[in-house]
């Protein structure tokens, strides 16, 4: 789960980590009077879930109150086109509005959990301010880790280490690591699954400043966090996303193409979307059904995709392990009573209940294109959404 | 032979009484599995499904032998339920549960070093030896016994892989399934070294997915050690980045995550690619064909 940087940084405010002066504005009325209570230059900061904020004119500055108003207004309501998100953009209805630091470096310093070391690690680096990734490209000695054991915590001789890896001296040193260490605990008592900071300013006195933050949260604890669960901006996430969610169907990926797809299981539903690329289609979505044997579920799937105006012909594929292929059948059969499909629906069905399923099918009359394996149903798809029209 | 279980294994169930618990245990004993108790707190001296149940872990062990945990404790107990097992000593723990935080698992990890036990999973459909031993929530019928060895990061993408096999007469000595979390009990690395030093497995088929490192660590140890040929196909080169495809560990944040830079290290390494997963079997032929 991600959040906005103004609720990172005040999470980060709390764990002792400085930020800049400032508060959230979702009118240009209440970025006037933000402003004005910072009384200095401020910086009017859109917040949206996607990187590459600066360069499509998602962060303005204002020398007084009045320009932050104006600023303000320019930008709410609008939508933001930034290289991470698609090209209709994201929202953009809330605004951070901050006091303008003055900054003589930019560092980065970042926490998440490697998947090799299986170990938190920490990492510094005095080239912040840029895509961390092509820092690790063109100067990798520029980055330095520390992998940090969770029975001790953060340590603070990895702190000096970091800390003098940046470049960092004198007193800087002592502050950095209780930076750190406060980043730390953050991560760990609120599952983090990414804390990052970048950049991390140094400011003309020789103080340490958050100017930007990132926080990401694993979805698996959220269920011990409930007041992370509020922070969630709905508006910011793929509608259909959201739909799905609210409709039972938790894995679902909206995606560019124009065949529906219904899978159980997430390597398989991954796989099944290759495989219509392969035969020359594209899916128009991710859906994992799971494994929870209700029919309603599947009916709520074909309501994904009569609620998808993109989605031209449907391709079910269900290999029946946990999930049973007569449950699946009959949800499918009910989603026609309910509702009016158009659409063409190829299926392939295999494992646990196959006959009761394929019984279910053939006699509910309805016309379904029937598969033999998974490579004859993406065929089939592919042919169906290029025949079809809607 | 075969990697991890055989004839000689001891089930032991955690979460036993559970409703999911209770449904593939069933199954397992049905394909033949030794399921010597169950483990449910507070149920200690009942019998389910005709197995003891007892408080702990190391009570179930104590009296009755078991020598393999399979864990169906809900995701919010699960890692406890883990670490139960490691610090009794068991071998063996296949962890089905889906949904434990990425932090329970990394104190699981801490605390596996320097102890005997092996992890598979969490969030995987567990392991089979075909004829001998079932310990996971498969189909036990798709599977047959054989010489292939199969690992893989998914469910359901490996059942039809397996079907695929065993409907061009492949048999299967082990399917692994290491499970989808990002950071998996057991790797691709762990499971190729045992079949590596298993003298039935004479091929082994991979199952890769986009996320993580894996695959290409998976790449490095071939380059190095392995002997035996190995088959791959990897899902997700469709996949957008920074989407969760499902599976926790499936989420493409770097450039290594993406499929197309883990088909490259393997193909580097020698391995045959699959450019669907619809030709897996076949493609397992070929290799048989030319050993």
């Amino acid at each position: 789960m991600k959040v906005h940087e103004y609720q990172a940084k005040a999470l980060m405010a709390e764990y002792g980590i400085p930020v800049p002066r400032g508060g959230m504005a979702s009118t240009p009325a209440e970025a006037k009077a933000i402003a004005a209570e910072i009384g200095a230059r401020v910086m009017i900061k859109a917040q949206v879930y996607a990187g590459g904020r600066g360069k499509a004119g998602g962060i303005k500055g204002a020398g007084n109150p009045e320009e932050a108003e104006r600023e303000a207004g320019l930008l709410i309501g609008t939508r933001l086109v930034t290289r991470q998100t698609g090209p209709d953009g994201v929202p953009v209805s809330r605004l951070l509005i901050e006091e303008a630091s003055e900054v003589t470096r930019e560092l980065y310093l970042s926490l998440l959990v490697d998947g090799t070391s299986r170990l938190p690690v920490m990492m510094a680096s005095e080239a912040g301010g840029m895509d961390i990734e092509e820092v690790a490209r063109a100067t990798p000695e520029k980055i330095v880790r520390c992998s940090i054991d969770p029975a001790i915590g953060f340590q603070p001789f990895q702190g000096r280490r970091l800390a003098y890896g940046m470049n960092l001296d004198g007193g800087q040193v002592g502050e950095a690591t209780r930076l750190m260490t406060g980043l730390y605990r953050l991560f760990m008592e609120n599952d983090c699954s990414l804390a990052e900071i970048n950049p991390l300013g140094v400011t003309a006195n020789g103080k340490l400043l958050a100017l930007d933050a990132k926080l990401n949260f694993d979805d698996n604890a959220l269920y011990r966090h409930k007041d992370l669960q509020e922070l969630q901006d709905r508006e910011q996430e793929e509608p259909l996303e959201v739909q799905a969610r609210e409709w039972g169907i938790n894995n679902y990926v909206k995606m560019d193409g124009d065949i529906g797809c219904m899978v159980n299981g997430a390597g398989l539903a991954m796989a099944v979307n290759d495989l219509i690329q392969h035969c020359g289609g594209r899916a128009a979505n991710f859906l994992d059904i799971g494994t929870l044997n209700n029919p309603d579920r599947v009916v709520n799937a074909f309501r994904m995709f009569s609620a998808d105006p993109d989605v031209k012909a449907v391709l079910v594929n269900i290999f029946g392990g946990m999930a049973r292929v007569d449950v699946i059948a009959s949800g499918m059969v009910e989603a026609y009573r309910q509702m009016d499909i158009t659409f063409p629906v190829v299926v392939r069905l295999a494992g646990t209940n196959l006959e009761e399923g394929q019984r279910i099918l053939s006699g509910s009359g309805i016309g379904f294109i029937e598969a033999e394996d998974f490579h004859d149903g993406a065929r089939k798809a592919v042919e169906a959404a290029r025949g079809a029209g809607r | 032979m075969s990697i991890l279980i055989d004839e000689s294994t001891r089930l032991l169930v955690q979460g036993i009484t559970g409703s999911e618990g209770s449904f593939h245990t069933q199954r397992c004993i049905e394909y033949g599995t030794r399921v010597v108790a169950g483990v449910t707190p507070g149920k200690g001296g009942t019998q389910h499904l005709g197995v003891p149940v007892f408080n702990s872990v190391e009570q179930a062990m104590a009296e009755t032998g078991a020598n393999a945990s399979l864990v169906f404790v809900p995701p919010a107990f699960a890692a406890d339920g883990i670490l139960e097992a490691i610090d009794a000593g068991l071998p063996l723990v296949v962890c089905i549960t889906e949904g434990i935080p990425v932090l329970d698992m990394v104190k699981v990890h801490r605390y596996l070093e320097g102890r005997p036990t092996r992890l598979i999973g969490p969030n995987c459909p567990g392991v089979i030896s075909p004829g001998r031993c079932k310990a996971g929530i498969m189909v036990g019928d798709i599977h047959l016994r054989g010489d292939v060895g199969v690992v893989s990061r998914s469910g359901t993408l490996t059942y039809d892989v397996v079907s695929q096999l065993t409907g061009l007469g492949i048999g299967q000595s082990t399917c692994v399934g290491i499970g989808g979390d990002a950071l998996p009990g057991s790797t691709f690395v762990d499971i190729l070294r045992m079949f590596q030093d298993d003298p039935e497995t004479r091929a082994v088929v991979l199952i890769g997915e986009i996320g993580g490192m894996m695959e290409q660590e998976a790449a490095e140890f071939m380059k190095a050690e392995m002997k035996k040929p190995v088959v791959a196909f990897v899902a997700g080169s469709t996949a957008p980045p920074g989407k969760r495809m499902g599976h926790a560990g499936a989420i493409i944040t770097g450039t290594a995550g993406k499929a197309s830079e883990k088909i490259r290290a393997l193909a580097q390494a020698g391995v045959t690619i699959c450019s669907h997963p619809a030709e897996v079997g076949l493609a397992t032929r070929r290799v048989l064909e030319t050993i």
